[in-house]
C-alpha cells in the first residue's frame, strides 16, 4: 500500500522514530545529549546528512548497480558528512568542539544508511526526501528531549535558567556517561508504556 | 605517555562503550547471546588492530602531506569499508575456520563506529605510529571486555521476571547504565 508524503514524514515522529523504536544511531544519542543544545545541534547535523543523501540516493537509484550499493551509499554519505563538518568548522565552532569526534562518525551512523538502503534506494525523489526529513526530526526531537531530561536533572539548570531553585543539589549521575544509559532506558520504558495503552 | 597508561587508559578508564559511545548499535545488537558476543569482540579486535594501523599510515603519510586534511572522513570509511571486505575474502580463502567463527560479523563492523572513531580519536590526539598501534589494540579489548561482561549478565536477565514495559532493549539499556557505572570508578586512574 502506497502513504502518502504526509504518512512518510509522520512516520518518523512516533511510530518509527529511530533511536526508540528501531534502536538505530544509538552512539550519538547516548554520546553527545548532556545539554539540550548540543542534542539539537547534533540532530540537525544528522538532518542535514540524512535529507541530502536519500535525496542523492534516490535521484541515482536507476544507476547505481546493487551489487556495490553499498559502496555507493558510504562514498555520498561521507561527501554530505564532509560538508557538514566544514560548515559547523566556519559557523559554529563553539557546537563542532563539544560534539567532536561525533560529527566525522554520521558517516557510520547506521540509521543514515539504514534509510539509504531500506527507503531512498526503493522509493521516488519526494518520498525519500519527506523519509529522510521525518526521520531526521524524529531523530532531533529524541535527541533534543534525552538532553533536557538529563541537563535538567543533572545540572538543575535549563537554558542557562534555574529550574528547581538555589537548593537544590544537582543530580551529577545523569550527565556523567552512566547516567546516559539509565535515563534512555527509562525514557524507552515510558514511551512502552504509552504506546500499550 | 607510557604504553601500560595508554592500554590501562583505553581499556579501563575511557573504555570506548561505556564511556565514550562508540558501537553502541553492536553492543546492544549482538549482546543477547555470549557466542555472538564473543564472536562479534574477535572481529572488532581483529579489524580494529588493522584499520588503526593503516588509518595512521594514510593520515600522515598522504593526508597530511599532501594537505587534504578535510578528506580525512570519507578517505577513513574508504579505507574501512575496503578493508572488511578484503579480510572476509582473505579469511573465506585461507582460514575457513576463522571465518566460519566471524562470518557474519565481519560486514557489520563497517557501520560499527567503534572502528571509525578509535582511528579518529588516533589522530586527533597526534599519537605516534607504535602508540596508535597499541591504542588501537587496547581499545579493541575493551570492547570486548565491555560487550562479553554485558552479554554475561542479560544472558541472566532472561530468567529473570522483567515488567512488561521495561523488557528487551530498555532492560538492557539500564543495565549498560549499571556496568558503565562500574567502569566509572576507574575514572581518574590515567
Amino acid at each position: 500500500m502506497a502513504k502518502t508524503v504526509t504518512q512518510e514524514f509522520t512516520k518518523g515522529l512516533w511510530e518509527e522514530i529511530a533511536p526508540f523504536r528501531l534502536v538505530l544511531g544509538l552512539c550519538p544519542v547516548l554520546g553527545v545529549t548532556t545539554t539540550m543544545e548540543n542534542g539539537i545541534g547534533m540532530g540537525l547535523a544528522t538532518t542535514f546528512v540524512l535529507v541530502c543523501s536519500n535525496i542523492l540516493v534516490s535521484i541515482l537509484r536507476k544507476f547505481i548497480p546493487a551489487k556495490v550499493r553499498i559502496a555507493c551509499f558510504i562514498v555520498i554519505i561521507a561527501t554530505f558528512v564532509t560538508v557538514v563538518e566544514l560548515l559547523m568548522q566556519a559557523f559554529a565552532y563553539p557546537l563542532f568542539l563539544k560534539l567532536g569526534v561525533f560529527i566525522p562518525l554520521i558517516v557510520v551512523n547506521c540509521l543514515v544508511l539504514g534509510r539509504a538502503e531500506a527507503f531512498a534506494f526503493k522509493n521516488k525523489l519526494i518520498p525519500s526526501v519527506a523519509d529522510g526529513l521525518g526521520m531526521g526530526v524524529g531523530f532531533t526531537l529524541s535527541l533534543g528531549a534525552l538532553g533536557a531530561v538529563r541537563e535538567i536533572l543533572g545540572t538543575g539548570m535549563f537554558l542557562g535558567m534555574s529550574v528547581f531553585g538555589a537548593s537544590y543539589e544537582p543530580f551529577a549521575f545523569m550527565v556523567q556517561a552512566p547516567g546516559a544509559f539509565v535515563c534512555l532506558g527509562l525514557m524507552l520504558c515510558g514511551m512502552n508504556i504509552i504506546g500499550s495503552k | 605517555m607510557g604504553y601500560m597508561e595508554i592500554i590501562i587508559g583505553c581499556i579501563f578508564v575511557n573504555n570506548i562503550l561505556l564511556a565514550q559511545f562508540l558501537g553502541n548499535c553492536p553492543f546492544l545488537g549482538t549482546s543477547k547471546k555470549m557466542e555472538t558476543a564473543v564472536g562479534m569482540s574477535m572481529a572488532v579486535i581483529f579489524v580494529l588492530v588493522l584499520a588503526g594501523t593503516i588509518t595512521w599510515l594514510i593520515y600522515d603519510l598522504i593526508l597530511v602531506r599532501f594537505d587534504l586534511v578535510y578528506l580525512r572522513t570519507i578517505s577513513f570509511i574508504l579505507v574501512i569499508a575496503s578493508l572488511v571486505q578484503f579480510v572476509e575474502m582473505f579469511l573465506k580463502k585461507s582460514i575457513p575456520a576463522l571465518y566460519a567463527g566471524l562470518g557474519i560479523f565481519l560486514p557489520l563492523i563497517t557501520t560499527n563506529c567503534a572502528v571509525m572513531g578509535a582511528c579518529v580519536l588516533n589522530v586527533d590526539k597526534e599519537l605516534t605510529f607504535v602508540q596508535s598501534l597499541v591504542a588501537s589494540f587496547a581499545y579493541a579489548v575493551g570492547f570486548g571486555l565491555a560487550l562479553i561482561l554485558f552479554a554475561g549478565v542479560r544472558e541472566r536477565i532472561i530468567l529473570a521476571r522483567v515488567p512488561k514495559q521495561l523488557e528487551d532493549t530498555s532492560i538492557g539499556l539500564v543495565t549498560a547504565g549499571v556496568i558503565a557505572l562500574a567502569f566509572y570508578a576507574f575514572k581518574g586512574m590515567v
